[in-house]
This record gives C-alpha cells, structure tokens and sequence, in this order.
C-alpha cells in the first residue's frame, strides 16, 4: 500500500533511521570476537574460496620468486642475469648502495628479493581480504542471516569489528604464511651468494608490521561499507574490486618507497596510514545497521 | 481487568521509502500468553516483530517491551531477553547444528563454558534435532531447520518468544509437532507472539488475536470474546427435505433472526436451550429435519467477519454465517508489498 509521506511522518522516519544507525552500548569484545571467529569458521569450510585464494598466495609468494631466484642464482644464465643487473641501475642510489654480493647473480637476486618483489606482500593480503570482506555484510543479507543477527544482542560496531577482524584475518595470516616461506627461498637461492642468510631485512619487517596493516585497514574499512549498502555479493566484489584497485596501486607505490627511502621514511608512511585508517575505520562503523543487515535501509 | 503486558506497541507507524509498512499500530501482549498476529502476506507482522526487538526503529508512535523502549540503548536489554524465529530459518548452511547453537550461546551470553554446551543438547532435544547436530545445517530438510532455528530460540531461556510463520514449509505431521511444541514452552511462563496467515495454525492456539492488514490492526482481543462481539446470540443451522417449511421457525419464541437459502435456514436464537423446542414444534407440523448444526464460529470465521466489515477487497470473502466443516483458508490477500 502506498502513502505519501507528510513532512511530519518524513522527519521521523530520517530521524528514525538515525536512530537505527546509533548505538551507545559500550563495545562487547566478546561477541566481536564471536563474529569473526564464526565468519572464519564458515570461511575454511569454504573450500572453494581457500583453495584458490591459497594458490594466489603460493603463486606469488612461491612459485615466481622460487623459480626466478633460482634461475639466477643457481642456473646462472648469463643473458638473463645481464638484463635483469640493468635494470638495477634505474634503482635509487640508496637502494643500489644496499646492495649485496660481489658476482652479478649475488646483486641481482638481492635487489630482486628485497626491493622488486615487495609489491607482492600488498597485492596478496588486500586481494584476499577484499574478497572476503565484499561478501561478508551482504552476504549476511543475501542468505537470511541477517534476520538473526539484526534480532541478536550483537551491537552494530560489534558486528563490524567482527566482520572486518575477519576479513583482515585470513589476508594478513596468508601474507604472514608466505612471508616466512619467501624469507626461506630467499634466504636458501640468495644467501649463499652474498654471504649467508640475510631476509628479512629491517624495512621488510618495517613494511609487514608497521605499513601493510593500516592499507588492510584502509581498503576493509571501504570495502565493508560497500558491502554494507550494494544489494548483492556480485555487486559488492565489483564495487570493492573498483574502489581496491586503486588502493592496491598507492599500497604497491608506498610498500616500494618504504624499502628504497630513508629509515625515518617508512615510519612517516606508516603513521600517516595508520590515522587514515583510524580515520576510515571509525567513520566505517556507521555503515553497518540493523536496517541494512535486515535488507530494509532505503537505498538497498 | 489490570493485565501485565509484555508488548505494548502503541499508534507505530513505518515507512520505507514512500511505502507505509505499518500504520498506526496497537498491539498489547499479555504475560504468559500466546498473542497471534493474524493477517494476510503483507500485513505488516514481520515489520511489527522487527520494531518489537529494535531491529527497526518506529517513524510514529511507541514500543515498549518489558517496559523498555527496544529501539534505544535498552534495546540490547529487550534482545537478549527475547528468542526469535524468523519466517526463514536464517541458519548459517556452512556451518554445523552445534556451532549454529554455540554461535547463538555466545552472542546471547551464555559463554562457552560446559554449562552452554548443555544448555545446546538440552535445547536440541526438545525440538529432537540433537542427533544430527554434528551435521552440517546445509545438508537439513526444511523441518531440521525450523527445529534447530525453534531451539537456538529458547537456548538462552528468553521471556518473550517471538515467532514468525515458525510452520512455513513444514509437513502436517511436524507442523502439529511444532504447534505443540509452542503451546508447551508457555506452561512455564514465556510469552509467545507468534504470525501467520494459516487461520487453523492459529485456531486452539492463540490466547489472544491481533487481526493486522494494510499495516494496521483491525482487531485484538481473546477468540472469544471477540466472537460474541460478532456473534453476540447462538446461532444454528437446520436443513430439512422442504426447505420452505423452515419458514415457520420465524413465528417461535426465542428466534431472534431467521435467513433461509434453498434447504437449510440460519437461525439466530436467544439461548441454545430453545433448539429442542424448536426442533419438536417442526416434527409436530410434519417437517423433516435432516440436520441441525450448532455454529461455533472459528478464527477464521471471525477473520473473514471483521475483513467484511472493514469493506476488504481482494480475493473473495466467504460468506457469513460459519459453515462447520469448511476447511481453513490460507490468507492471501497483500496489502503493503514485501513478504510479511
């Protein structure tokens, strides 16, 4: 049946949607925890969704540096090792007087395992985690569920912490897992020819444990609120594929700045993430309301 | 009469967009009792049930249950102590029966300790779904679902049920089960709400009936109470081989009111005591009684009454007068659109 709105009944319903958005109850870190401790256990029983999301990891993290490094440390072809050292001049020069080993293969899988493949330990973990944070709310919506978390005790921002906890989760473990294997394959082809095991190096840690998380926060943080207000899954991995892209594009910039610059500028780059996903995370929690777990908020 | 009310909805009114799913709203639940909210697909139960947890916050009007107002900070407070079955399972198919219930423990408050986990089997085997709770809930008929949804509902023992169509999709067999099953959990004092557009779900069940459509209430109170509003004098139906004799009864004492249609004739009597008398007076003239029916009307000939008095368009209304044995309609008629 529809009705046209008076002014009077609009106001209240603009302010009754504001209400719905609104929860002062103090944050239950129990049931948040609860949240994303089942949205993990649904997602390892999603074997069509680890599978190839471990073969990503393998990929990048594995397989192209294992046959890369090995290829040139150990097969030692002398026209690939040439090319690729010409590259290393286009290297800033603080990156080039890091460089390590006397022979060519030693410089050349060097730079190529701390400077050129950083990148890796950005796609990896924001491809993972915005593929499983997109569906996450929506999802919700889409399979019914909603409805009981809607009518639970759960409050919004728990809802959300739990949700982004377990977004962020399954990208940074795949990350931590292929960071510890790549050291291992670098440490194993490289080390030998620049005089033992060398990887990680301190603007790798710098980058893995002070940079790379607040970019995860940043593009979850945008990814959940789009998954919060699209109508379908589909949707929302097209929109978040849209709005990552991007982000992965500054993350790839700022993981290569990280490694090539000073060592106060990691740390610059990082804290200056850290307040925007501070930032982007706390204005994030609004997105999820009851209205929009139930299907019902305008918009959706 | 002073009645303690669980749920006390008063003039909600709620729009989506420029949809107004509930409009003007009453509904008073009474401690102890099973309130059923009656009304075709779009009536507006499912908004009413939303707006009662503060899942949806009312444009008009209030809501208090317990005596709080659940669309505020109290809101968490009225959750907790109210167990919902949605008109879909809203099941979690990846996960297990046990870890559907541990997932409900947890977020209700019951922890994870050993006494949660026999509060789960305790709640499974009330509702028999405690064999396959190790199963994954994907792979459970549509009864295991609404079994397993029926005891996440009572695991953290909550006052208020609130329970949406909870037999929709389910065979006879356990859909009399789960009737039963509700009727039970009020002996220890809950309260249950439950919807439905199944008129014979609701009928021996409901303590109290709330009929809803277009989003409003169009009547509340007890069956029958509410049937002698309708129906405030006895009503009996006699048929004979000659209809047209029938048209005497209209000259007895006590006959309040006689319609008559081909062989049978409606009549309305001052008390039931008088039928005897009338039925000799026909024997004595000659007149062959073939039947003579009492009318006790049903649910859903009060439904179907108060639709005709409010003009109701849509699919066709049966007419007055309660024929027993007519088998009980499924309402279909929408009002405001959505699934309610």
């Amino acid at each position: 049946m529809a009705k046209t709105r008076t002014p009077k009944a609009r106001h209240a319903h603009d302010s009754g949607r504001k209400r719905d958005a609104r929860e002062t109850a103090p944050m239950n870190w129990g049931r948040t925890l609860t949240v994303a401790r089942t949205d993990l256990k649904q997602l390892i029983q999603a074997k069509d969704f680890w599978v190839p999301m471990t073969l990503l990891g393998s990929f990048f993290f594995v397989i192209i540096p294992a046959i890369l490094l090995f290829t040139i440390t150990k097969i030692g072809d002398v026209e690939v090792v040439a090319r690729v050292s010409e590259t290393l001049e286009v290297l800033p020069e603080s990156a080039q007087s890091q460089l390590r080993g006397e022979s060519p293969e030693g410089q050349t899988g060097y730079a190529l395992a701390v400077f050129l493949f950083a990148p890796v330990a950005v796609i990896v973990p924001l491809t993972i985690s915005t593929a499983v944070g997109a569906a996450t709310i929506v999802g919700e919506r889409e399979r019914g569920t909603g409805e009981f978390l809607a009518h639970s005790p759960a409050g919004a921002r728990e809802i959300y912490m739990g949700k982004l906890i377990a977004s962020l989760i399954p990208g940074y473990v795949t990350t931590a897992v292929g960071f510890g294997l790549y050291s291992i394959i670098v440490n194993v082809t490289v080390g030998p020819e620049v005089g033992g095991w060398f990887f990680p190096t301190a603007q790798w840690w710098i980058m893995i444990l002070w940079v790379l998380p607040p970019f995860l926060a940043i593009c979850l943080s945008l990814v959940l609120r789009l998954s919060a207000r699209v109508k379908s899954t589909a949707a929302a991995q097209q929109a978040s594929g849209l709005v990552s892209l991007p982000l992965i594009m500054i993350a790839y910039s700022q993981a290569t700045g990280v490694l090539f610059g000073a060592g106060w500028v990691p740390l610059v780059l990082g804290g200056v993430a850290w307040m925007i996903a501070i930032f982007s995370l706390s204005r994030g929690v609004r997105s999820v309301t009851r209205s929009r777990l139930l299907g019902v908020a305008s918009g959706i | 009469m002073d009645r303690e009310l669980i749920v006390d909805v008063a003039g909600v009114s709620r729009w989506f967009g420029d949809v107004q799913a509930l409009t003007n709203l009453t509904i008073e639940v009474p401690k102890g009792s099973i309130t059923v909210l009656l009304g075709p697909n779009g009536a507006g139960k499912t908004t009413a049930i939303r707006m009662i947890t503060g899942a949806l916050a009312p444009d008009e009007g209030t809501a208090r249950v317990f005596g709080l107002d659940p669309a505020t900070a109290d809101g968490e407070d009225v959750r907790r102590r109210c167990g919902v079955v949605s008109a879909k399972p809203s099941l979690y198919d990846r996960l297990s029966g046990w870890d559907n219930l541990r997932y409900a423990a947890e977020l209700y408050g019951l922890g994870r300790r050993d006494a949660a986990n026999d509060r789960i089997r305790e709640a499974a085997q009330v509702f028999g779904i405690d064999a396959a709770l190790d199963h994954q809930v994907g792979g459970y008929s549509t009864g295991m679902k609404t079994r397993l949804a029926l005891a996440r509902s009572i695991l953290h023992d909550p006052e208020l049920l609130l329970l949406d169509e909870p037999t929709s999709g389910l065979d006879p067999e356990s859909a009399v089960a789960v009737l039963e099953l509700i009727r039970d959990m009020t002996g220890d004092g809950r309260t249950v709400l439950m919807c439905t557009h199944l008129l014979l779900e609701a009928e021996g069940l409901a303590d109290e009936v709330v009929v809803m459509q277009h989003g409003t209430s169009l009547l509340s109170g007890q069956p029958g109470e509410l049937s002698k509003r309708y129906w405030p004098t006895p009503v009996v139906h006699i048929s004979a081989t000659n209809g047209a004799d029938l048209d005497l009864l209209g000259q007895e004492a006590g006959v309040e009111a006689l319609e008559r249609a081909n062989d049978s004739a409606r009549l309305e009597v001052d008390t039931l005591d008088r039928v005897p008398e009338l039925l000799a007076s026909l024997t004595n003239r000659g007149v062959r009684v073939t039947s003579v029916v009492p009318f006790n009307p049903t649910l859903e000939d009060l439904y179907f009454a108060v639709r005709r008095e409010q003009g109701s368009s849509g699919d066709e209304i049966p007419p007055p007068g309660g024929s027993t044995g007519r088998p009980s309609r499924e309402l279909t008629t929408s009002g405001a659109p959505g699934r309610n």
